[in-house]
């Protein structure tokens, strides 16, 4: 494909696009395992919303 | 099921649960015929030429940043006037998002407007109104961050949030109240868009592809913010168990 004479910029653009992009997801992803290791192990000390008595409808 | 049912972060959660498969699906599609239609079957500009296909990431990712602060504005009014508990989550975890998009917009123009206008940059109203929304999106991020109880940071940034707000319409009208190097309007027309089909459609759809991004994105990161909290929650009873009354000292930060 020709992208013509200002190619370096489309390229750019795009380029830049896709890594924040990808940077988000990554975030997002990153910090979901996070939180999760960090729930499991509060849950492998006995620390849990069921021990501490939150039910399944009340807000956390 | 009510809306405000969905006010409980477990039903919320179970709601992500369903949803996010098919909305991020729906994005993967609209992204693959988005950058189908803007390398393949969009012509060049007559007088742009290639550069043209800058603008079918640009403008989605300027709309995006200007409708994620009203996300952000709608939420804090959640906030201060019903106390939605998802109010001040939703917020908080669309502002690095709105961040993220604003830059986007910021630097892709840059990129589209050396070759068109000669410049990297003119400190003209458009420009520095969207550099502005970005300065107001990290501002607000470092002050979530800033103060350990999530629900005083809340507030304090719902407060913030719609003073920002009032920056909204002076980006959007900044191309007809003042002289600018922006371009003016050329699709959110009173009158109709001012753009070839063969140009608009690609841009709609990479515009359909940036809001099925934002919204994947934000459900992700209000899951993550829920469980946060929990997480903070847990530690907080966990310590005042073992050490009642010191459980302020011990109390860990929302992040």
């Amino acid at each position: 494909m020709d992208l013509g004479t200002h190619a370096g910029f489309i390229v750019a653009s795009y380029a830049l696009c896709a890594l924040t992009i990808g940077g988000l997801i990554a975030w997002v992803r990153l910090d979901k395992a996070n939180q999760e290791r960090d729930l499991k192990e509060l849950a492998d000390q006995g620390i849990s919303r069921a021990a501490s008595g939150f039910g399944s409808t009340r807000k956390s | 099921m009510a809306f405000w049912d969905y006010a409980n972060p477990t039903r919320f959660l179970r709601l992500v649960h369903v949803v996010l498969p098919w909305l991020t699906g729906l994005c993967v599609l609209a992204f693959a015929a988005g950058l189908y239609m803007s390398f393949f079957t969009a012509p060049e500009d007559y007088q742009q030429g290639d550069t043209v296909r800058i603008m079918y990431i640009h403008v989605p990712a300027a709309w995006l940043c200007m409708m994620c602060y009203t996300v952000m504005s709608i939420s804090s009014i959640g906030t201060l006037v019903w106390k939605h508990p998802l109010a001040d989550v939703s917020a908080k975890s669309a502002a690095p998002i709105g961040a993220a998009f604003t830059f986007m917009a910021l630097v892709t123009g840059s990129l589209w407007g050396k070759p068109m206008w000669g410049t990297y940059w003119v400190w003209d109203a458009r420009l520095t109104s969207v550099l502005v929304l970005l300065i107001m999106y990290l501002g607000l991020m470092t002050l979530w961050r800033t103060m350990e109880d999530p629900i005083k940071a809340g507030k304090a940034a719902a407060v913030l949030t719609l003073v920002g707000a009032l920056n909204l319409p002076i980006i959007k009208f900044s191309v007809d109240w003042w002289n600018t190097l922006h371009q003016p309007a050329s699709v959110v027309r009173m009158d109709g868009p001012t753009i070839h089909p063969d140009i608009l459609w690609p841009l709609l759809v990479m515009a359909i592809a940036f809001t099925l991004l934002f919204f994947v994105l934000h459900l992700m990161a209000m899951r993550n913010e829920i469980l946060r909290r929990r997480v903070r929650a847990l530690r907080l009873r966990a310590a005042s168990a073992s050490h009642p009354g010191a459980a302020a000292a011990t109390a860990q930060p929302a992040e």
